[in-house]
């Protein structure tokens, strides 16, 4: 019970980090346009844990492979890339939902991971990154023996 | 990974499934037109070509598809859920229906909607 409660914590003060930085709680308020490429929250993220790995599952429907960046630092990852306009030329816009352009998110990863070993795998529009945690970060159980 | 073409059914038959939906999602879309007609960009990350129901009924199009979270474990950090995806457009009497095509690639669909030949603008050479 204890490592959920610690984890729930741990959870909680990543997303007010996250929060400052990006839209919300507060910063709505602030007059800004077009706020640059790293300030917000895009592409979106969803992270998972199990026993082994870490893994992220990001959104980026539309780019090619070789547009994009990733990099594992000292417990950071971060994606970079760029969207370019679909079939350039000559046209009138009706509607336009969808961005275009560059793109960068910077993201405090939870635990250590070994970034010698991360895996990447983009399929149909979103990228799988599977991040191994090294043997001595995982928790290890200590048999307690009765006298 | 080259695009592929997606035929598209007429009219789509009754089945007795009924299927219960948690989230709908209303994808983002472009639209945009060019003198051939109109293209439509719509967003669907995760949805593979399998699991995309294009319909188009007495020009009413519909775009239903559904995407699954590839995660394991626990959940540590969640900004979108996987959607199941569904939008209706009204396609304008100008578009020749039964031309429409489609591509899906990367989580990305296209709809070529060509106007009918009557609908283009044409020069008139004079002689």
């Amino acid at each position: 019970m204890t490592t959920n409660f610690f984890r729930e914590m741990e959870n909680l003060r990543r997303e007010i980090d996250e929060a400052f930085k990006g839209f919300s709680m507060g910063r709505i308020l602030e007059p800004s346009f077009l706020p640059g490429i790293g300030a917000a929250r895009f592409p979106q993220v969803n992270l998972s844990q199990d026993e082994d790995n870490l893994y992220a599952e990001v959104l980026v429907p539309g780019v090619e492979a070789k547009d994009l960046e990733l990099t594992v630092i000292r417990g950071v990852l971060s994606l970079a890339g760029e969207r370019k306009v679909e079939q350039p030329g000559e046209r009138t816009w009706h509607r336009r939902e969808r961005g275009h352009g560059k793109f960068m998110r910077t993201l405090d990863l939870p635990c250590e991971v070994d970034a010698d070993r991360v895996v990447a795998k983009y399929d149909n529009g979103v990228l799988l990154i599977t991040l191994p945690i090294p043997e001595q970060a995982k928790p290890k159980k200590i048999s307690v023996k009765a006298r | 990974m080259g695009q592929k073409d997606i035929s598209l059914s007429g009219s789509r038959e009754m089945t007795g499934r009924e299927q219960t939906r948690t989230i709908i999602v209303r994808p983002a879309v472009d639209i945009f037109e060019t003198n051939d007609g109109l293209t439509l960009v719509a967003d669907l990350p995760g949805v593979s070509k399998e699991s995309l129901q294009i319909d188009i009924d007495q020009g009413l199009l519909t775009i239903e598809a559904d995407a699954k979270s590839r995660l394991k474990g626990e959940t540590r950090q969640q900004e979108f859920v996987h959607g199941n995806f569904y939008r209706q457009f009204q396609i304008p009497n100008e578009i020749a229906t039964e031309k429409i095509s489609a591509e899906m690639l990367n989580g990305v669909l296209t709809l070529h909607l060509p106007k009918a030949e009557a609908a283009r603008p044409r020069r008139i050479e004079i002689n």
